[in-house]
């Protein structure tokens, strides 16, 4: 186990970081290391951790816009939010239960270094979309802004969009500013019991296209809603599809019977009121449903959301696998049992077949050591992504490794 | 004008003729265009001021053939200008005397809908209103929507990362599309991202839009197609004074709503519009706001009488719900035809920096002040919901002296917007306008880099030479912006 150097400013950081850079010997870069079991491993001399920069100093609420030292643990930027009646409406997801870390922990920065996006992201954009302005410090060592504090801004080009998402590879992110949304004043759950994968993903798909901003929507088959903590709809023990509305009380009450209605042909649904809604979404966001255990292996796969019952199929013609389906359809977790290679020519076969990407979230060390954990990229995309790394960290100072081999 | 242009490569300027016959017999005669009454017609773009005849015109018709121009000109080391419309108010599709034009306007088929996954995959030259046609039937549309959207195309936005008045909720273009295909300047056909969210590795796509046609041509995309709420409609509310409008933008999403539009117009753009649109406006007021909310009808109703209740605080002088869809669509001919309104009154050069809402009443008096002290008058247009601002600042184009003026009055007022917390362009671009405004935002580290990231698009800095940054900045490997 390496040290852990914690920097309390942007300064510090480049302090600590500048007798690596001088050595040319890389570091590993963690917030709370919540997500430190995912990707490829490394072979690093020391831990860079930005969990003592912490703190919002910025938020102006009727400006939908805040600010916040990279390290700042999301719990406390999500509290500030709603003691504002606001929110971070990508709602990200914690990867940290679901790949063996801790739950709970994680920071704003690796919240957009790793591009991290839940239910939400269906009807509102990802993290990157969210994403205003950063500062961070570069594989060279030095300081950088670029971005702003508001909402419109193509001055220059968009360096928010291409660092997040880089796991570290890039920068460290010493501070974020980002976009904020009111919260709703209600919610509601629409769910329907019982239907098939590939009529559940056909629910959502029909859902998505009625005029009622539908914000969430999930199917999960029996065996997986059986795992959901959420006990007035585990107890159920039946495959649930659930749709999400949100808007002001009368509006949802209008829009939960006005889909009712339109989506009749699905059968009956219950309707969940707010409490139960913000718990059943609120697990999903910890991904409950995939609980760590190391006798399996936890794929994220993103695809055309009619493609997500067909890639499953293909996958399960070669292993078991237990899933579930988010974006309508178009992200599924997949859990197939632990194995030399996870799966992964079974599952990159049937992505590239029917189109979309993998990304290995849960495996053991000499698993990610084997395979490709990231969707492999075309030779012309690598060459692109090549350069990038070598403008932002010629030296392959950050997390080198973790993302492919040779950035 | 004051802005210079890199000097023409005289070698290139000497081979014009070979080089013409090489693109004709790539291309093929009819795709380009090289007599001097058809380069005149993309002499300039949205930024009339400047002009610069092309060494040529190509409008290819598929990938393969800009694939194949580009290819050519790389081998040549000949400078590329891509062009959608060429409604750019920035400059950013200024030719170079010693650049190839190379056009999308000819590649405007929709490829694929998929209503279930709720993407268009068209080709670039599309415009923008077009993919919203196409789809509209089922009830879809695409949603950035500047006001140049009759006539401005997808590859211009894609450029641009063009924002509109309904992005307060919708987002800019980079948050509506999914994929592109894309030809850099060596030739090489790059995919990007495809009907599935958030492709993996390095958001290549995301670095690519909003790069002013500096990394390479976009021939495709994959754009996300949202369906349309049930009805939308729009309220006017009237105020005395610019600072009670802003603070009524605040009060609103306080409260927790964020209306799809919040337009701002003062009283001399609210002259102008009337004139032009007859949509109703208030004669009297020195503030306007444009308030779009959607949803079913009783929603609609709910949420106007809801902001109706908030603005009563701030003693709006009108409050007029549109009285029907004809007066919607005359309250928003009004606002999307405002820069033509205004120039047919008189030339104007239109300003697009973003400011933090909570700065608006000072940064409208700067920029009063600023005009005043030119001797410039100037019509304050803007999306009030997320603080991106038009001044037009009125001129005249047959004195050098205003027009002279109006410049520098424009790069006060922008020095004005990064000063509040601010920035540059929040939706035009930098083009070749804002150019030599960049290192009031960035320090020259942050554009080293973004320079660099140019490099490795396009190493030899053929695409769209001269803009975005200042000419006398150089990458480190040497390059010079001005090559």
């Amino acid at each position: 186990m390496s040290d852990i150097l914690r920097a309390a400013t942007a300064w510090e950081l480049q302090s600590m970081l500048a007798p690596y850079v001088e050595k040319k010997v890389p570091v590993e870069i963690i917030g709370s290391g919540s997500k430190s079991r995912i990707g490829r491993p490394m072979q690093t001399a020391a831990t860079l951790s930005t969990v003592s920069m912490h703190g919002i100093w910025m938020y102006e609420p009727t400006e939908l816009v805040m600010s916040a030292h990279g390290g700042t643990p999301l719990a406390q930027i999500e509290a500030a939010l709603a003691s504002n009646n606001q929110m971070l409406a990508f709602e990200p997801t914690d990867l940290g239960p679901a790949s063996g870390g801790p739950r709970g922990t994680q920071t704003i920065a690796s919240v957009f270094a790793c591009n991290s996006s839940g239910s939400r992201r269906v009807a509102i954009g990802a993290a990157r979309d969210h994403l205003l302005g950063i500062e961070g410090v570069s594989g060279r060592g030095q300081l950088f802004n670029a971005g702003g504090r508001v909402m419109k801004n193509v001055t220059g080009y968009d360096l928010c969009r291409g660092i997040a998402g880089s796991w570290g590879t890039l920068a460290i992110l010493t501070e974020v500013t980002f976009k904020v949304l009111p919260a709703p004043e209600k919610t509601a759950t629409l769910v329907y019991h019982d239907l098939p994968d590939d009529i559940g993903v056909e629910l959502m798909c029909a859902a998505m296209r009625l005029p009622y901003e539908v914000s969430g929507t999930v199917h999960l088959p029996k065996s997986v809603a059986g795992r959901l903590e959420h006990s007035s709809l585990a107890d159920q023990c039946h495959a649930i599809t659930a749709l999400r509305i949100e808007n002001f009380e009368k509006s949802v009450d209008y829009r939960a019977q006005a889909m009712r209605e339109a989506l009749k042909v699905y059968g009956d649904p219950t309707i969940v009121g707010s409490m139960n809604s913000l718990e059943f979404w609120g697990e999903l966001r910890r991904l409950s449903v995939m609980p760590y255990d190391e006798a399996t292996c936890l794929w994220r796969v993103s695809t055309a959301p009619m493609m997500g019952p067909k890639i499953v199929a293909s996958i399960r013609r070669h292993m078991p696998a237990e899933v579930m389906y988010d974006w309508s359809g178009g992200l599924i977790w997949i859990e197939v049992p632990a194995s030399a290679d996870a799966g992964a020519s079974d599952v990159r076969r049937a992505v590239a077949v029917h189109g979309g990407h993998a990304t290995l979230i849960r495996a053991d060390q000499s698993v990610r050591a084997a395979v490709e954990v990231f969707q492999p990229q075309s030779p012309l995309a690598e060459r692109l992504m090549g350069g990038l790394k070598v403008v932002f960290d010629p030296m392959r100072m950050l997390n080198p490794g973790r993302m492919y081999a040779n950035i | 004008m004051t802005l210079q242009m890199p000097q023409p490569d005289r070698e290139t300027l000497n081979r014009s003729e070979d080089i013409i016959a090489d693109l004709k017999r790539i291309a093929g005669e009819e795709a380009v265009i090289a007599d001097e009454d058809g380069r005149r017609t993309f002499e300039t773009d949205g930024l009339t001021a400047y002009r610069a005849m092309p060494l040529a015109v190509v409008l290819p018709d598929t990938t393969d053939l800009v694939a194949e121009v580009l290819r050519y000109c790389h081998r040549e080391k000949i400078k590329v200008v891509a062009r959608g419309a060429g409604t750019s108010l920035c400059g950013g599709a200024l030719p170079l005397e010693d650049a190839v034009v190379v056009g999308v306007s000819r590649m405007n088929k929709v490829l694929e809908i998929d209503y279930d996954s709720r993407i268009a995959r068209v080709e670039s030259g599309i415009t923008n209103l077009a993919i919203s046609n196409a789809v509209s039937e089922e009830g879809f549309f695409y949603a950035p929507d500047p006001s140049s959207q009759l006539a401005c195309t997808l590859a211009g936005n894609l450029a641009m990362n063009s924002g509109g008045a309904h992005c307060l909720k919708y987002g800019v273009t980079t948050n509506n599309v999914l994929g592109a295909k894309v030809v850099l300047m060596d030739g090489e056909i790059l995919e990007l991202g495809g009907p599935h969210l958030d492709a993996e590795g390095y958001d290549l796509l995301g670095l690519m839009i909003g790069s002013e046609g500096q990394f390479g041509i976009i021939t495709e995309a994959t754009v996300r197609i949202l369906r349309a709420a049930e009805g939308a409609r729009p309220m006017l509310l009237g105020f005395a004074s610019s600072e009670a409008a802003g603070a009524c933008v605040s009060a609103i999403i306080a409260t927790g709503i964020i209306p799809v539009a919040i337009e701002f117009m003062d009283r001399p753009a609210i002259e102008v519009c009337e004139s032009f649109a007859k949509a109703g406006y208030p004669m009297d007021a020195e503030a306007l706001l444009i308030v779009e909310v959607e949803g079913s009808e009783e929603e609609i109703n709910d949420r106007l009488t809801q902001i109706s209740c908030i603005a009563a605080a701030y003693n709006p002088t009108t409050i007029q719900v549109s009285s029907g869809a004809t007066q919607s669509a005359k309250i928003w001919k009004g606002r999307k035809s405002a820069f033509g309104a205004i120039g047919r009154i008189s030339d104007y050069y239109c300003m697009d920096g973003t400011i933090p809402l909570s700065r608006l009443p000072e940064v409208l008096r700067g920029i009063s002040e600023i005009c005043a002290a030119h001797k410039l008058r100037v019509a304050n247009i803007f999306h009030a919901g997320d603080g991106n601002l038009h001044p037009l600042i009125l001129y005249d184009a047959n004195d050098p002296t205003s027009a002279e003026r109006a410049e520098l009055a424009g790069a006060e007022i922008l020095s004005l917007c990064v000063e509040v917390g601010g920035c540059l362009t929040g939706e035009h671009g930098v083009g070749i306008e804002k150019r030599d405004l960049m290192l009031k935002q960035f320090s020259e580290t942050d554009l080293s880099l973004q320079m660099q990231i140019k490099s490795v698009f396009d190493p030899e800095w053929l695409l769209n030479p001269g803009k975005v940054f200042p000419l006398h900045l150089t990458v480190d490997a040497g390059t010079s912006n001005a090559a």
